[in-house]
C-alpha cells in the first residue's frame, strides 16, 4: 500500500499494485448503468438482443477495456502529452472539414475504414487534458491574470468554433461549459464568467445569423413545438407524451406503446431515456437519474481526493462532460431544451459517445489510482 | 507548497459550488419527471391513448330484399375491391402508383380522372377505391406485386347483387357510390364503397336497409398500420324488406313483355292491393350502377328514346281510351242519367253542333245496353251518356277510383295523372270548357291521362266491391329475419251502388266471355280461371277530317312513333275476382289484338302459380308426377283449380 503522505518521491507502482487501486465500486456502477441500456435496447428491438443490445455489450466490453488501459497509465504521461494529444485533436477537426463524411446534415465523421471517427468526440477528452494541464502549470496568482487566461481561453476557443461550424452545436456547447467548468475549477474570477456570460448573451441575436436553417428550426420548435405537430415538432410532442404517459410505475418493461408502435423517434438512440419513462415511470426515471447523481458524486469525490491540481481538473472536466451529457439529454427529450442530438451516457446506442465516456471515465480513475503521485509542472521528468 | 494547499482550497470550494449547481440542475430533471409523469401524466396517458388506438367504422351489411315467398332478390355478395392510399405511394405519386397498376388492371382515361377527383376530395390517408368486383387472378397479381405498387391495397367487401338483374330493376332500383347532397354527417356515409338506394326500393327502404355501423378499436403504430384489435362492437346488419311481388310471376311477366318493343305490365291482388309483378320494358342491369356506370353506358341510357330507366308503370302517362268506359258508365248508372238495360243506338258516330264524334266502327254497332257497350266498346254509347252526366261528375268518379292523383305505392317517382274537369280547364288553360269535351273524355281521350298503375288501381276498385284498396310492394321489414305475417288491411268504400258495379264488372267479363267481345279472341278456357277485362287502344295524334276521307290508314302502316297504344284492364277469376292486371303496349296499336293476350298470360299465370297466396303453392315438378306413372293423380291446373275452389269457400264462410 502506499502511504498517503509518501509524496516526495512515490515509486512507480506494479502493474498489479495499479489494478489494486482502480476504484471497482465506480466499475460496478457504470457496468450497472450500462446494463440498464442493454435492458432497454432489447425492449427497443421488441424483445431481442438484436440488432442494438448486442453490438452495445461488446462496444461496452471494449470500451471498459480502454477505461481499464487508460487508468493503468501514469498520469505523468498523460500530462505530459496533453498538449500533444490536443494538438493532434484539433488537426483532426480541421482535416474533417475537407475530408469528413456527411451525418445527419453535418460533417462531423472520418472514415477510417472499420469504423467512423467524430474528432469532436476526442475533442470532449482532448481539450480537458490540455486545460487541466495548463491550469496544471499556473499558481493561484496566475489565474487571476488575464495575460494567463488567453492561452486557456484559445484552447477552448478554436475546437468549439470548428465543431460550431460543422455545424454541431450541441458538442460546441459541451466544449465551452466544460471549459468554462474548469476555469471555474481552477480559480479563475467570477465576475469573469459573469462578464463573459453577459457577452455571450448579448452576442446571441449575433450568432443566430450563424445558425443552419435546421438549427433555427430546432430552436423555435423547441420554443413552441405545438406549432408544428406533424412536422419537427412532432418528435418533441410524441415524447412528452411518451415520457408523461408512463405515469408513476410506468407500463411495463416492453409494453412501452409510444415507443413499441413507432411513435417515439430515435427510441434506441437520442429519445431511449424516454422510453425508459414510458415502461418504468416515474420510478425508473428517478432511479436512473439517481444512479447518475452517485457516478457524478464519485467523480467528484475523486478529483477532491487528488493531490495534483491536473488530476483534480482532469476529474472536473470529466464529470463536467458526463454531467452535461446526462442534463441535456434528459432535459432535451422532457421537452426542456432544444433537440440537440446529444445521447444518453451509456445507455444510447452507438459507440462514439460510449467510447468518449470510457475513455473520460479512464482517466478519472487514472486520477484516482495516482491520486499521490506528486506531478510537476510539465509532467514526468522535469521534477522527479 | 503553500501556493498548492491554497489552490486546493479553493478547488475544494470551486468543486462545492459546482456539485451545488449541478445538483439544483438535476432537482429541475426530478421535478420536470414529477410535472410529466405525475401531474400530467393521466393527460398524457389519454394522448398517447389517442396516438395508438383509432376507431374505425364497419360497414353494416345491406339488408337483403326477398319476395312475397322468400326468394332473395337482392342480396350481397363477397367482392374484392383495389384501393389506393395516396399518402402512401411515396414517391411514385397516385398516377406512377396507377401507371404500375395499369398493366395488372388496365383503367380508362375517364376512371382515372374519377379516381383523382375522388383523391383531391378525400384526406391523404382515406382509401380510394379504383376498381371493385376484381375477379380471383387480378387480386393474386396484385398481392403478389404488393412490394412494388405502395400505397395499393387489396379490400376485401361486400356488395349489392341483384341476381334478376333487369328483371326487377323497376321495383327494386339500385344502389351506387353516396352523393355529395346525400353526405349528412353520418360517418357510415364516408366509408369508401358505401353504397345508397337511388331509386326503387332501395331509395324507398334506404334507411331500413343500411342497418347501423359498428366499429372497431384497433391499436395502430405511428404509420396508422393496425397491429390488433381491442375492441369490437358489431353494427347492426340492415333490416330485410319482404315485396309482396311474386318472383315467379314477375319473370314470366318479365319475359312476356320483352316480346314488345316498349311496354308495361302490372299485376295486384285486389283485396290486398299487394303488387305481384311490375314490369316496365326495357329494363336495365341495376348491377351496373353498383359497379359504376362509364360515361358511354350512362350516356346509352338516358339518351335511349325508349326510356329504360323509367318506370312506365308509375311515371308513364296515357290517355286511359276505352278502358276508361267502366267509370263514365258508373257514373251515369250513379246519377240516374241511364238504366242498365236502358238502350242508346249507335250510327257509326253523332253530331254535336258542327262537329262529328266517330265510333270505332265506322258502321255502328245498332242498339247497345250497358253491358253491351262495354264488352263492344261502342264510342257513341259513351259520347251520349258523357254527354247527359256532364265532365264534373265524370271527375268526380273518377277520383273516387283513384285516377288524377299519385296512388300512394312505396315507389320513388311516382306520376299523379290528370283528371280535368270545368274548373280545372279554367284555372289550368284559362278557358271554358266545351261539351265536345266531354264527349272526347267520355271514351277516355282528350284532357285524361293515367298511369297503368292508377288503371289497376281503378280496375281492382270496380272488381273487389268498391273498396279503396291501394297498391303496395313492401309486405314487411324485419330485422330478425323472421317476417310475421302481415296484418291484412281494411280499406274504407269508395261509396258505389254493388248493383251497378255488378253491372261493370259482368260487362267486363262479357267483353272476354261474349262472342261480340273485343277481347274474345284472349278468353281463357277453364272456366274456373276465366277472366274479364276491357280492352283500350289509344290515338297518339289526331285523325283530320281528311285522312279520315281518304280511309283511315292502318296501324301497321305508320311510323312507329305515330301508332296507337294498345291497352288492357283485366281481372280474374270472373266469378271470384282476386287479380287484377294492367297492360300497356306503347305503339303496339289494338287493345285487343295486342294487350289483351298479354294480360290473358299474366293472369293464367297468377292464377295456376297462386302468386297472391302468402305460402307458395307446393306445384308438383315434372319429376314428381313422373314417379307416377299414368295414375289417376290430378294435373296440376286440376290441383290448382281446387286450392283455388277451396280458398274461395274459405272466404265465403266468413263473409
Amino acid at each position: 500500500m502506499i502511504a498517503r503522505d509518501d509524496a516526495l518521491n512515490p515509486p512507480s507502482f506494479t502493474l498489479r499494485q495499479k489494478l489494486w487501486q482502480v476504484h471497482w465500486l465506480f466499475i460496478l456502477l457504470l457496468i450497472a448503468t450500462a446494463g440498464v441500456g442493454f435492458a432497454m435496447l432489447y425492449s427497443a428491438a421488441g424483445g431481442s438482443i438484436d440488432p442494438w443490445a448486442s453490438r452495445q455489450m461488446v462496444r461496452f466490453g471494449v470500451g471498459m477495456a480502454v477505461l481499464i488501459a487508460v487508468a493503468l497509465i501514469d498520469i505523468r504521461l498523460w500530462l505530459k502529452y496533453a498538449y500533444v494529444f490536443y494538438m493532434a485533436t484539433l488537426a483532426l477537426l480541421v482535416g474533417v472539414e475537407f475530408v469528413g463524411i456527411e451525418g445527419k446534415g453535418a460533417q462531423r465523421w472520418l472514415d477510417l475504414g472499420y469504423f467512423g471517427l467524430q474528432p469532436s468526440e476526442l475533442m470532449k477528452i482532448a481539450l480537458v487534458l490540455a486545460l487541466a494541464r495548463h491550469f496544471h502549470g499556473t499558481s493561484i496568482d496566475d489565474v487571476r491574470r488575464v495575460r494567463y487566461l488567453l492561452v486557456p481561453f484559445l484552447l477552448v476557443a478554436a475546437p468549439a468554433a470548428l465543431v460550431l461550424r460543422q455545424p454541431d452545436l450541441g458538442t460546441a456547447l459541451m466544449l465551452i461549459i466544460t471549459g468554462a467548468a474548469i476555469f471555474f475549477a481552477a480559480g479563475v474570477r467570477l465576475w469573469k464568467f459573469v462578464l463573459v456570460g453577459g457577452a455571450a448573451l448579448a452576442a446571441m441575436p449575433v450568432a443566430w445569423q450563424f445558425l443552419r436553417d435546421y438549427q433555427k428550426q430546432r430552436v423555435l420548435t423547441f420554443l413552441n413545438p405545438e406549432n408544428d405537430p406533424l412536422g419537427a415538432g412532432y418528435h418533441i410532442i410524441q415524447s412528452k407524451i411518451a415520457f408523461g404517459s408512463g405515469g408513476v410505475v410506468g407500463k411495463g418493461f416492453m409494453q412501452g406503446t409510444q415507443s413499441h408502435l413507432n411513435f417515439l423517434p430515435e427510441m434506441q438512440t437520442d429519445f431511449i431515456f424516454t422510453m425508459l419513462a414510458e415502461e418504468f415511470g416515474l420510478a425508473g426515471s428517478l432511479a436512473l437519474l439517481g444512479l447518475y447523481v452517485i457516478i457524478l458524486i464519485y467523480g467528484v469525490a475523486i478529483s477532491l481526493r487528488c493531490r495534483t491540481q491536473f488530476g483534480r481538473l482532469v476529474g472536473v472536466g470529466i464529470t463536467a462532460t458526463f454531467f452535461l451529457y446526462v442534463f441535456i439529454n434528459m432535459a432535451m427529450v422532457m421537452g426542456l431544451v432544444p433537440v440537440v442530438g446529444v445521447p444518453l451516457p451509456l445507455i444510447s446506442y452507438g459507440g462514439t459517445a460510449m467510447m468518449t465516456l470510457l475513455f473520460g471515465f479512464g482517466l478519472l480513475m487514472g486520477a484516482w489510482v495516482h491520486r499521490d503521485v506528486v506531478v510537476g509542472r510539465r509532467g514526468l521528468s522535469e521534477d522527479l | 507548497m503553500q501556493g498548492d494547499q491554497e489552490r486546493q482550497k479553493l478547488f475544494a470550494r470551486r468543486t462545492a459550488m459546482l456539485v451545488g449547481g449541478k445538483l439544483v440542475l438535476i432537482s429541475m430533471l426530478a421535478g420536470r419527471m414529477y410535472y410529466l409523469q405525475v401531474v400530467k401524466g393521466e393527460q398524457y396517458k389519454m394522448l398517447a391513448d389517442e396516438n395508438r388506438i383509432s376507431l374505425r367504422l364497419l360497414a353494416p351489411p345491406r339488408g337483403r330484399i326477398v319476395d312475397r315467398f322468400g326468394v332473395p332478390i337482392a342480396d350481397n355478395k363477397q367482392n374484392y375491391r383495389v384501393m389506393l392510399v395516396s399518402e402512401d405511394t411515396r414517391g411514385l405519386g397516385v398516377d406512377g402508383a396507377l401507371d404500375l397498376l395499369n398493366e395488372i388492371v388496365p383503367m380508362t382515361p375517364g376512371e382515372r380522372r374519377r379516381v383523382r377527383k375522388e383523391i383531391r376530395r378525400n384526406r391523404s390517408f382515406v382509401p380510394v377505391t379504383l376498381r371493385e368486383n376484381l375477379d380471383w387472378e387480378d387480386v393474386a397479381r396484385i398481392e403478389v406485386n404488393a412490394p412494388d405498387l405502395p400505397g395499393v391495397m387489396i379490400d376485401e367487401g361486400q356488395s349489392r347483387y341483384y341476381p334478376y338483374g333487369s328483371h326487377l330493376a323497376h321495383v327494386l332500383g339500385y344502389v351506387s357510390a353516396v352523393n355529395e347532397q346525400e353526405k349528412t354527417g353520418d360517418r357510415l356515409l364516408e366509408l369508401p364503397g358505401f353504397r345508397t338506394g337511388k331509386s326503387g326500393i332501395e331509395k324507398v327502404h334506404d334507411l331500413s336497409l343500411r342497418g347501423s355501423g359498428g366499429s372497431s378499436e384497433v391499436e395502430v403504430n405511428a404509420y396508422g398500420r393496425v397491429i390488433r384489435e381491442l375492441n369490437r362492437r358489431e353494427g347492426l346488419p340492415g333490416a330485410e324488406i319482404r315485396l309482396t311481388v311474386d318472383l315467379g310471376l314477375q319473370m314470366s311477366v318479365s319475359e312476356r313483355i320483352a316480346q314488345e318493343k316498349s311496354a308495361s305490365a302490372v299485376v295486384m291482388d285486389v283485396h290486398s292491393g299487394d303488387i305481384l309483378a311490375m314490369v316496365s320494358h326495357p329494363s336495365y342491369d341495376p348491377n351496373g350502377f353498383n359497379r359504376g356506370l362509364g360515361v358511354d353506358e350512362w350516356n346509352a341510357l338516358v339518351s335511349d328514346p325508349l326510356a329504360p330507366l323509367s318506370n312506365k308503370v308509375t311515371a308513364g302517362r296515357y290517355s286511359p281510351g276505352s278502358t276508361f268506359k267502366m267509370l263514365v258508365a258508373l257514373t251515369a248508372l250513379e246519377r240516374g242519367v241511364i238504366s242498365p238495360r236502358a238502350k242508346i243506338f249507335c250510327e257509326g258516330y253523332v253530331e254535336l253542333g258542327d262537329g262529328k264524334f266517330h265510333c270505332w266502327r265506322k258502321e255502328g254497332h245498332g242498339m247497345m245496353d250497358c253491358a253491351d257497350a262495354i264488352a263492344q266498346s261502342c264510342d257513341v254509347y259513351f259520347y251520349e251518356i258523357a254527354r247527359r252526366v256532364g265532365i264534373d261528375r265524370i271527375a268526380e268518379m273518377a277520383r273516387r277510383f283513384g285516377l288524377g292523383e299519385p296512388t300512394g305505392i312505396d315507389l320513388p317517382g311516382e306520376k299523379g295523372g290528370l283528371v280535368p274537369d270545368k274548373a280545372w280547364k279554367r284555372r289550368a288553360r284559362g278557358a271554358s270548357w266545351h261539351q265536345g269535351e266531354t264527349l272526347v273524355a267520355g271514351i277516355g281521350q282528350g284532357y285524361l291521362l293515367t298511369t297503368p298503375l292508377q288503371m289497376l288501381v281503378m280496375t281492382a276498385r270496380l272488381v273487389n266491391g268498391g273498396l279503396a284498396v291501394t297498391p303496395q310492394l313492401t309486405k314487411s321489414v324485419s330485422t330478425t329475419g323472421v317476417h310475421a305475417p302481415s296484418p291484412s288491411l281494411e280499406f274504407p268504400t269508395i261509396g258505389i251502388a254493388p248493383r251497378h258495379l255488378a253491372v261493370v264488372r259482368d260487362a267486363m267479363a262479357k267483353a272476354v266471355d261474349s262472342a261480340h267481345g273485343t277481347a274474345h279472341a284472349s278468353a281463357i278456357a277453364d272456366p274456373a280461371l276465366a277472366m274479364g277485362g276491357k280492352t283500350g287502344t289509344v290515338q297518339v295524334r289526331r285523325i283530320t277530317r281528311a285522312e279520315r276521307e281518304a280511309g283511315v290508314k292502318k296501324n301497321s302502316e305508320l311510323p312507329w312513333k305515330e301508332r296507337d297504344h294498345a291497352l288492357f284492364v283485366g281481372y280474374a277469376p270472373v266469378y271470384q275476382p282476386q287479380y287484377a292486371v294492367a297492360v300497356v303496349v306503347e305503339h303496339g296499336g289494338s287493345g285487343s289484338k295486342v294487350a289483351a293476350p298479354i294480360a290473358r298470360d299474366i293472369l293464367l299465370t297468377a292464377q295456376t302459380r297462386g302468386s297472391g297466396r302468402d305460402e307458395p303453392l307446393a306445384l308438383p315438378t315434372t319429376a314428381d308426377v313422373g314417379t307416377i306413372a299414368g295414375g289417376d293423380r290430378p294435373t296440376a291446373a286440376d290441383e290448382v283449380a281446387a286450392l283455388v275452389n277451396e280458398r274461395l269457400r274459405d272466404e265465403g264462410a266468413d263473409q
